[in-house]
């Protein structure tokens, strides 16, 4: 290219040039941008238009119904119970185990030789199968054989069925989510920390912030913003997402009291078959996740950004 | 009584010395300029005082205070950091306010949310506001005050901080390197404003730096620290003329003082022809001879002086430094000249240096500097060259 | 600050810490004691820590007799290795185009990263899983890991890491006369090692706890992965014999747990990454 170049067609070189780079590039995102049809955009669009459908796997045919589906959705118990209890779910989830994260990341933070331990502990669950660590918090739970309750006894307090009575199934699964995403919250916040200047908390000191929580809200909390904003993102849509612990704990029982939104959409879609309807509740669900996505970026990235 | 006196400070990191007991006392409207090298300590010092570290042992004592049970809220010093250390989330206005809103406001007042909602704090809010706005008009920033600092250059961030330490009227003023993140045209400028300022403030003020023109140029005082020790504490110009260690000889003088190893014998030093009676007794053995290239002259012909070689020339508009090397000794030697001096000087060139010995000054083997006779008011006198 | 307080509020942030460390490590403590335990231990004493009987070579026994367990782990491996293998091969190439070369449609790519971020697998399972009923893949490898050959978080993640890379590097290997495949091999491919490896266990972690989609495509033990392959288990054995499904749920937790163990630092990095904000 810079022979030709030398001849004296500079522009031509420069557009040649351009073209050829453009096409490799082209190649080189070929494999990403084909995969990506194939498996997230048209998906996607196959369920928006199966959420019309009355198709069912199994039958051959299926009709445009319209919004048939979501008027049903309107009116379908089980749905609206599992959307009220996936909303129950987050709203415990998500503050707590964000709270608790952040207060063992600040506690972590000031100690000194135990600190590695303590991170490593906390993280512990995050690499741990989620599904093995369901039946051993089922043990746990359990009514009779289970430690907790022969702990509580000995208290004198008369255990509950924790995963086997529908007002405290909700709770129990919400117990071992907060046990299972603290310790990521916590690393999160760690690196959130870190990177917070040294000198901003000097400056504190020097400017008269004497107890820890005037320098908490001084220039703890402000600094964590982003970190903040992103850790609430991950933790509202993990919650939203959840689906392991009540698959292999409750499936959806006692008397649909653990309903979880993902787990509707699996039973009526993969157990049941019916695809169309089942498809209609995920639109639902990914309109939720939009919704929580604009929210979080629109409203309040604003909020935490300071430069 | 000093406004600020520290009496034989220590402090060492996992057994590394990084203070070796510093004593220094500054006056009320004091300008005192710590200088050294990275690494020298000298910020260690500072971060002391305002009781963001303690030392290991010694006193600290303001207005006749012991500083020692004071935390570093409660002391009254106010600190310009190296990067500003502006809250980025807060306003110009509202970071300089907030010395004032901790000082005047009580503890559940400062909590957000709750703390606006309080009764009685309407008059002291208004007042910090005044406060604010008074100190943003001296420093003339008052059109920044509703900017964040991320929207600020860095010369404005430097007033946000230093209007951020003045507004709460300190007892003691604390500057780590305010300058070093500035341009260098804008550094020039804000030296004349942070004396400006600090007459203003007429408390003492204690400003580190490693960049000796800043210090010689600003300060009433300047203290040369070197490894943890401070070597001296002097007006500027005594400093340059009158340096007490060959470490601070060394530190001070653009280009380097020239340091010549020489020789003592039975109360008189030698080199290559050079004699100088000590007033001190001092053991037979090497010690150094130290010459400020300003005072080193060049005699093109080779007739008079040490028989030496012109190695390199540095033209540098207003004047030349030129690199020799001496032939007996293979000593290099720098001589400062006006461009007319250095005119016939071509590199490689023979050359004869000229060194005059009432500018000498002699360091022991130690560094220490050593009294020689006819050394009074070195730079005043017409040199007599050998 | 006073002095006084300093020791004191140590003593208590260190006991908190404790106190929330001994609640996280529970169900670990009471994993490995009951894979310890005979059924009527488990009856008997649930809060004894130390088995009366040690009975772990029965339990562990049982757990392998009744679990395939080196097929589990085989599958998990196979599957999770794939998936990575596919997911760098081909976010690495698409990421270089969009950070460093000037691509039309880069603009576009972004918006559909963006978009791809917002969609996990439980969006596209339905449409996915009729697809792969109607090409008779249901249980097979390809079913399991097609879907997650394209990771938008890591193509996300890589712009973001060649982002950083130096121009100049490029412009050193052209001179060189590199083509631009073989600078991805040879310049891109080598220095963006950290970035890798922590995707690797970002991505590693995430597939092997995988259950839904492994649960919708699979339905052979042959080809189930250690989340499911655990939920067989259970489910055949009704739940009572806590004291094998114990000791398979820690042959089962083990190896993941090891590895974070052993490359502590590194897992929290890869995890970090996923805080990389744009």
């Amino acid at each position: 290219m810079s022979s030709v170049a030398a001849v004296g067609i500079v522009p031509d070189a420069a557009a040649l040039h351009r073209r050829s780079e453009g096409r490799t590039a082209w190649l080189l995102a070929a494999p990403a941008i084909v995969l990506l049809l194939l498996f997230v955009l048209l998906p996607v669009a196959a369920v928006i238009f199966l959420g019309f459908t009355d198709f069912e796997l199994g039958y051959g045919k299926f009709r445009l119904v319209g919004f048939e589906n979501y008027a049903h959705l309107l009116n379908d118990r089980t749905f609206r119970r599992s959307l009220w209890n996936t909303s129950v779910y987050t709203a415990i989830v998500a503050p707590v185990s964000i709270v608790l994260g952040l207060g063992v990341a600040l506690l972590i933070e000031g100690e000194g030789r135990a600190r590695g331990f303590f991170r490593t502990v906390y993280f512990l669950p995050v690499a741990s199968l989620i599904v093995a660590m369901a039946t051993v918090w089922q043990y746990i739970f359990h009514p009779t054989i289970g430690p907790l309750n022969a702990l509580l006894s000995l208290a004198g307090i008369p255990g509950p069925n924790w995963l086997g009575a529908s007002n405290t199934v909700l709770y129990s699964l919400s117990i071992i989510g907060i046990w299972q995403s603290i310790g990521f919250n916590m690393v999160l916040f760690l690196a959130g920390l870190t990177a917070i200047p040294r000198e901003l908390y000097a400056a504190a000191h020097v400017d008269g912030a004497r107890s820890a929580l005037d320098r908490f809200f001084l220039v703890t909390w402000p600094m964590l913003g982003p970190t903040t904003l992103f850790v609430v993102t991950i933790s509202v849509t993990n919650a939203v997402k959840v689906f392991e612990t009540v698959k292999m704990l409750t499936d959806g029982g006692p008397n649909k009291a653990s309903e979880v939104l993902l787990f509707t959409i699996y039973q009526e879609g993969f157990v049941y078959l019916r695809v169309g309807y089942a498809s209609a509740m995920t639109v639902v669900f990914l309109a939720i996740l939009v919704v929580l996505m604009f929210l979080q970026y629109r409203v309040l990235d604003r909020r935490v950004h300071y430069t | 009584m000093s406004a600020l006196s520290l009496r034989d400070v220590k402090k060492s990191f996992g057994g590394n010395a990084i203070l070796n007991g510093i004593s220094l006392d500054a006056e009320q409207d004091e300008f005192i300029a710590l200088v050294g090298p990275s690494g020298c300590g000298k910020s260690t010092l500072l971060r002391i005082l305002a009781g963001l570290d303690h030392a290991d042992s010694g006193e600290i004592v303001v207005g006749g205070k012991d500083m020692a049970p004071v935390a570093a809220a409660d002391r009254n010093i106010a600190m310009v950091f190296q990067s500003y250390a502006l809250y980025p989330h807060l306003t110009a206005g509202q970071n300089i306010a907030v010395p004032l809103a901790m000082k005047r406001l009580s503890r559940s007042q400062r909590l957000p949310l709750i703390g606006p909602l309080l009764p009685g704090q309407k008059d002291i809010r208004a007042g910090i506001s005044r406060d604010v706005h008074e100190m943003a008009a001296v420093l003339k920033i008052d059109q920044l005050l509703d900017r964040k600092p991320g929207q600020m250059s860095g010369g404005q961030r430097q007033r946000v901080a230093l209007a951020r330490a003045m507004v709460r009227q300190p007892s003691i003023f604390l500057m780590d390197e305010p300058l070093s993140n500035l341009d260098a045209n804008l550094r020039v400028h804000a030296r004349g404003e942070i004396v400006e300022l600090h007459r203003r403030a007429g408390v003492p003020t204690l400003y580190v730096t490693h960049d000796q023109a800043e210090a010689l140029s600003m300060a009433d005082r300047v203290a040369v620290m070197i490894g943890g020790n401070l070597l001296q504490l002097a007006a500027p110009e005594a400093i340059y003329n009158d340096p007490a260690h060959i470490e601070v000889a060394r530190f001070v003088g653009q280009p380097r003082i020239n340091i010549l190893p020489a020789v003592a014998d039975t109360g008189f030093v030698d080199f290559h022809g050079i004699r100088l009676a000590l007033l001190e007794k001092v053991a037979n053995g090497p010690v150094s001879l130290g010459i400020r290239p300003e005072f080193v002259k060049l005699a093109p012909d080779g007739r008079s002086g040490l028989a030496g070689r012109v190695e390199r020339l540095e033209f540098l508009g207003s004047e030349v430094i030129v690199h020799c090397r001496l032939d007996a000794s293979g000593d290099a030697v720098i001589a400062r000249l006006a461009p007319h001096e250095a005119r016939d000087l071509i590199a490689g060139m023979p050359v004869g240096v000229l060194l005059p010995s009432e500018q000498a000054m002699v360091f022991g083997p130690e560094g220490r500097r050593l009294r020689i006779e006819n050394t009074a008011a070195p730079a005043r006198q017409a040199p007599a060259y050998v | 600050m006073s002095n006084t307080a300093i020791p004191a509020g140590r003593i208590i942030r260190f006991a908190l810490l404790s106190l929330g460390a001994l609640m996280i490590l529970a169900p670990y403590i009471f994993m490995i004691s009951t894979a310890g335990k005979t059924q009527s231990d488990i009856f008997t004493a649930a809060l004894s820590l130390v088995p009366q009987h040690f009975y772990f070579a029965e339990n562990f026994a049982k757990a392998f007799a009744k679990v395939p367990m080196a097929t589990l782990l085989w599958n998990g491996v196979v599957v999770c290795g794939l998936i990575f293998l596919f997911q760098v091969v081909v976010a690495i190439p698409c990421a270089y185009a969009m950070a460093k070369l000037k691509f039309p449609a880069a603009r576009l790519m972004m918006v559909l990263v963006m978009l791809g971020l917002l969609v996990p697998i439980h969006a596209t399972a339905l449409p996915l899983y009729v697809a792969f009923d109607r090409m008779s893949l249901l249980n097979s490898y390809t079913a399991l890991v097609a879907p997650f050959t394209i990771s938008v978080f890591a193509i996300f993640m890589f712009l973001q890491f060649f982002r950083a890379m130096p121009d100049d590097l490029l412009h050193a290997a052209r001179l060189d006369g590199m083509s631009e495949l073989g600078i991805v091999a040879r310049v891109i491919v080598p220095n963006a090692w950290p970035a890798v490896t922590a995707f690797a266990i970002f991505s590693v972690v995430a597939h092997w706890n995988d259950l839904y989609w492994p649960l919708i495509v699979v339905s052979k033990q042959a080809y189930a992965t250690p989340p499911l392959g655990l939920m067989y288990f259970r489910a055949a054995e009704a739940g009572d014999d806590y004291g094998a499904l114990m000791a398979a749920t820690l042959i089962i937790t083990l190896p993941l747990v090891a590895a974070f163990l052993l490359a502590q630092k590194r897992f929290v990095e890869g995890i970090t990454m996923t805080g990389l904000k744009g």
